[in-house]
């Protein structure tokens, strides 16, 4: 047994004429959370296949809790858990029957697969509705109950497949909660998503891919830095159009100023806080203008995705928006890019 | 959340697992067949429609030889048609399984192919023989008498059950070459329907011209049902119960190996 949970080296899959995965390298330690972070199409899904036994890669090898995926199969299923992009529970059993089968499934015994359908059930929230057909559920429930499906086994490696997607904002915090305490408990987990937040939230590493290729990977922090220095956001005082600001303050900046017309906010990239607030302040009294507030901060995720991707990581996550209070945000969720 | 680290107890290994899990599986399906309403009508109203239709609509009008009433000539025929289209929703469900990720989960775990589609064969032949009593039931209360004895009766009903199970892998494989369940349905449909009507389930095969009475002899459907009627109605049995046994050999070493290497790469993408 080595001691990373998942170690692939050059995995490379064709459907057809196109490379879904093109060489990917990837280690996670054991007992670590590594987000794999990439727009739609970009490999992320077929990756997890391919780790998961479920696709043989046309080259490149990976080893998932010590065992060779394309080898080993049967003991790579004994210690993992899937809960695919598509809830796959099934609809016309009960949330508990489907805990049940799926335990039976993993070689417990009738009365083990019971008590641990009735602990997952516990755990995960779902004892108002266990006895219910899984066609009644929420898509919050039926997304809960596939990563209680998952757990059944307690396998040492865990793979979530975009969990949170299609989820409204109550239902994604939800999972979050579980799945935050489920890797604090040494469970490593391979986690695919969309959701910049969500892998700032639950990963300790994050591991951007496009095209089916690894184009960034590092820790949240050194992903940050990727994306180059600090911010500054602006907010214009009532009536003045943050384009001017934007304009005004551009030479300071290290980079292109974002402007948010609708919300009036200016971001501007810049190299050193102390340096530049100074200048910033002398430009906005010799020209003229107001803010309301004035902020510095590292750069998001988000951000960072754009300067090594050049296109945002797709749709916002929604959920904290509704959830916190807008100060909690560091950075706004849409912004046009300034016309300059 | 301590329960999630802690392994759950021992794992058995090869049989015990494959047993398990096979149990599991039919226990599913047995389940969605009373709880999803194609799958309850494709197992009770339409054998019930199919003894009263060909009944009453065909009855009047062929005269079978060997048999005073239509119905003892009949429900061996409709027998194996009630199983061929209840067989249908068999590659429909694994089609279903497999566009819905059913399948892509089954193969995460530790389970053995063969567990997952033998589960859905055991509850399909439990369904099967839930169809034939009900046909012969409905059969019995408007005329249909067995006329060879209480143990070649129940050999008639353990032949229909069997080519249910003949049907049903060959409906596996399909499900699982096409992936998409109307393909399925249809595909699993359409042979049943060509089979039956070329064969001797409606009428004797003398009463067809000479071009089709070659090919409706050589009929898998022709030959089980001449074993099903031979049991039902007395007179030789061991020739065409041999036979019928032959073709339901056949077409398992063909469809179940073909089907669990299906199942080895069968994926949702």
């Amino acid at each position: 047994m080595t001691d990373a949970a998942i170690v692939a080296e050059g995995i490379g899959k064709r459907f057809g004429p196109v490379p879904a995965l093109d060489g990917v390298d990837l280690v996670l330690p054991a007992g670590g959370v590594l987000g794999l972070l990439g727009p739609n199409g970009a490999g992320k899904t077929t990756l997890v296949r391919v780790l998961a036994t479920l696709l043989r890669p046309d080259r490149g090898r990976a080893r998932v809790a010590g065992f060779d995926v394309a080898d080993q199969p049967r003991e790579v299923r004994r210690r993992i858990g899937l809960s695919g992009q598509y809830a796959a529970v099934d609809p016309f059993l009960t949330g508990q029957e489907n805990l049940v089968m799926i335990g039976r499934l993993c070689g417990l015994s009738a009365r083990q697969a019971r008590r641990r359908a009735g602990d997952l059930i516990g755990q995960l929230d779902l004892a108002g509705t266990a006895g219910r057909l899984v066609r009644a559920y929420s898509g919050g429930m039926r997304r809960r109950l596939d990563v209680a499906a998952s757990l059944v086994a307690a396998p040492p490696v865990l793979f979530l497949d975009e969990p949170t997607t299609g989820l409204d904002p109550r239902g994604r915090l939800a999972l979050w909660q579980v799945l935050g305490e489920l890797a604090g408990t040494g469970t490593s987990v391979l986690l695919t998503t969309q959701y910049i937040e969500e892998a700032e939230r639950l990963a300790s590493m994050i591991m951007i891919i496009d095209h089916g290729t690894v184009i960034a990977s590092g820790t949240p922090g050194q992903l940050r830095d990727r994306a180059g220095g600090d911010r500054l956001d602006l907010q214009a005082a009532p009536g003045e159009d943050p384009r001017h600001l934007a304009g005004a303050l551009a030479p300071l900046g290290t980079g292109e100023p974002v402007v948010d017309e609708a919300a009036g906010r200016v971001i501007l990239p810049v190299a050193d806080l102390a340096a530049s607030l100074p200048a910033v302040a002398a430009r906005l009294a010799a020209a003229g203008l107001h803010v309301s507030a004035l902020a510095v901060r590292r750069p998001t995720l988000e951000e960072a995705f754009l300067a090594v991707t050049g296109q945002p990581a797709g749709p916002s996550a929604p959920g904290p928006d509704a959830a916190c209070p807008p100060a909690a945000r560091p950075g706004p969720a849409r912004r046009t890019r300034s016309a300059r | 959340m301590t329960a999630v680290t802690t392994g759950p107890g021992g794992r058995p290994d090869g049989a015990a697992l494959i047993l398990g899990s096979t149990a599991a599986i039919t226990a599913r399906n047995l389940r969605r067949l009373v709880r999803v309403p194609t799958l309850l009508v494709f197992a009770t109203v339409q054998p019930v429609l199919f003894v009263l239709l060909f009944t009453y609509t065909f009855g009047g009008a062929i005269h079978a030889p060997g048999v005073t009433r239509y119905i003892d000539y009949l429900l061996p025929g409709i027998l194996v048609l009630a199983i061929g289209f209840g067989a249908s929703q068999t590659g429909v469900a694994i089609a279903e399984d497999l566009t819905t990720g059913m399948i892509d989960r089954f193969r995460s775990l530790p389970v053995p192919g063969a567990a997952v589609l033998a589960g859905r064969v055991i509850a399909d032949a439990l369904r099967n023989l839930f169809v034939a009593a009900l046909m012969i039931a409905v059969g019995a209360a408007i005329g249909f008498r067995f006329h060879a004895g209480p143990a070649a009766a129940l050999a008639a009903v353990a032949l229909a059950v069997a080519t249910g199970v003949a049907f049903s892998w060959l409906n596996l494989l399909l499900g699982l070459a096409v992936r998409d369940p109307e393909s399925a349905g249809l595909a699993g449909l359409f042979p049943v329907i060509i089979l039956f009507f070329t064969s001797s389930a409606l009428v004797p095969v003398a009463t067809m011209p000479g071009w089709l009475q070659a090919f409706a002899r050589a009929n898998p459907v022709t030959v089980i049902t001449g074993a099903l009627r031979a049991l039902c109605l007395g007179g030789p049995t061991a020739r065409p119960a041999a036979e019928a046994a032959a073709w339901l050999a056949g077409l398992l070493a063909v469809a179940v190996p073909a089907a669990v290497a299906r199942y080895r790469h069968a994926t949702s993408t």
